[in-house]
């Protein structure tokens, strides 16, 4: 049988996202469970963080592990999972729980926060998957190096594929570039950087096929505009950085998204579902910055602690900041119908 | 019990020649998924069975014989050793659930 365990809210994603909502939560001395795969999400992948007030310069996975840190504080579990499956029932006074599912375990929540960031942007190709770990990757910063004096290919438009050409160029002797389009997403001061003689553009093309035995040995691009014009390229690595895409395996059906996957939410952080709410790079947010997301995150655990005032009269700490010697005044519930006794 | 520190020295006494499977992080400091996965992996080596499995650590950059004579071209790459041979792999970050499934299906 497995394990149950009831939560007053569940937060699935461990991104900046993800943990200030369990910071605040547990702040509001809401039972908190986060279960996420890893710790920081797409934060964690970078080694330069500068923009995020109050801290000078830090690395991703220091600044991600210190929000771990201050959210299990005040109390936040985390558990180290991949979520197969959730479901919504109602417990004995009808009132909403949600069901989370991992591998071997499910837990019970009386809210949802998902805050479960975006995964790499696969091309879709054959080979890509097979190779996987053999000279496909999708993060340069940590693979580059393995790479050192051999011919590599990276896939891409925008800044994250440019930066990992000029990268790559640093210490392997020829690096094409392969965009499908003729101009770059990437900003010019990059693209100046470009113009060195062993980086090759290849526009206006989009990878085929990648071919190798143990590990990548080449691949073949085809013309976008005509397919039938392929062109053989010799590489032992392939970079891909297409982007970012939403997983919305576990959440079709369960809270409206828009066309791109994302979950929509309101200003108040909610989804189309009464105790659901969503944070961060897996909304419908315009900016994908650890701030921005660090906010929502916040905005879905006051929200979802409100909620929870009012559908279950649950009764946390009010008062927040410290504010401790001032007399204790549960807050007025703004839904007149939950304000009857 | 704590991760063991794998070196090019000791991964043939630790790993190769080990009587119980030693799963492997191959991992290096430059890499930011690697330092998401480093706690998972020290979770997970303190809670196993020290009798039955083993859990290690390898730094590529400091390490690159052994890194390269595995083919190793991503990290964080996870590999599950039994009795010399790689029985199982995983590329990129991995959740301490999936890791211990796998030690517990090849410590059986």
């Amino acid at each position: 049988m497995p394990e149950q365990e009831l939560y007053d809210t569940i937060i699935v994603g461990a991104g900046a996202a993800g943990m200030t909502a369990a910071l605040y939560a547990a702040r509001r001395a809401m039972k908190v469970l986060v279960i996420s795969q890893d710790i920081g999400g797409q934060a964690a992948t970078t080694n330069e963080i500068e923009n995020y007030p109050g801290v000078d310069f830090s690395d991703g996975p220091s600044l991600m592990n210190k929000f771990k840190a201050q959210a299990e504080k005040f109390g936040a579990r985390f558990v180290f999972a991949e979520v197969q499956r959730i479901e919504k029932g109602t417990d004995e006074t009808n009132k909403p729980v949600f069901s989370v599912f991992t591998n071997t375990q499910s837990f019970q929540g009386y809210s949802l926060i998902l805050a479960y960031g975006l995964t790499h942007r696969h091309l879709g190709v054959p080979g890509e998957k097979e190779f996987g770990g053999k000279g496909v990757s999708y993060c340069a910063t940590c693979d580059a190096p393995l790479f050192k004096g051999k011919t590599v290919a990276v896939v891409g438009g925008g800044n994250s594929a440019v930066d990992a050409a000029l990268l790559l160029a640093k210490i392997c002797p020829r690096v094409y570039l392969i965009h499908r389009r003729e101009d770059f997403r990437a900003e010019a001061v990059l693209l100046e950087q470009l113009k060195q003689p062993h980086i090759e553009l290849v526009l206006n093309s989009e990878v085929k096929e990648i071919f190798g035995d143990a590990r990548v040995r080449s691949l073949v691009v085809c013309d976008v505009a005509d397919k039938s014009k392929e062109r053989k390229i010799e590489t032992e690595g392939v970079f891909i950085e297409v982007g970012f895409v939403v997983n919305s395996k576990i959440i079709e059906g369960l809270v409206e998204l828009d066309e791109r996957k994302q979950i929509k939410i309101n200003l108040n952080a909610e989804t189309s579902e009464s105790g659901i709410f969503g944070a961060g790079d897996i909304t419908n947010i315009s900016h994908k910055q650890i701030i921005i997301s660090a906010g929502w995150g916040a905005t879905a655990a006051l929200k979802a602690y409100e909620y929870l005032q009012k559908v279950r009269g649950f009764r946390g700490v009010t008062i927040d900041w410290g504010l401790a010697k001032k007399p204790t005044v549960l807050a007025t519930p703004t839904d007149p119908a939950a304000a009857k006794p | 019990m704590a991760e063991v520190q794998l070196s090019d020295q000791n991964f043939e006494a630790e790993v190769l020649k080990s009587a119980v499977p030693v799963l492997v992080d191959f991992w290096a400091p430059w890499c930011g998924p690697c330092r998401v996965q480093g706690p998972i992996i020290e979770e997970l080596a303190s809670e196993v069975d020290a009798g039955k499995v083993k859990v290690g650590k390898l730094n590529v950059d400091e390490h690159s014989a052994t890194a390269s004579q595995y083919g190793i071209l991503s990290i964080p790459t996870l590999a599950l050793f039994k009795g010399g041979q790689v029985v199982e792999q995983f590329v990129g970050v991995q959740s301490k659930e999936t890791l211990r499934a796998a030690l517990e299906k090849h410590a059986a």
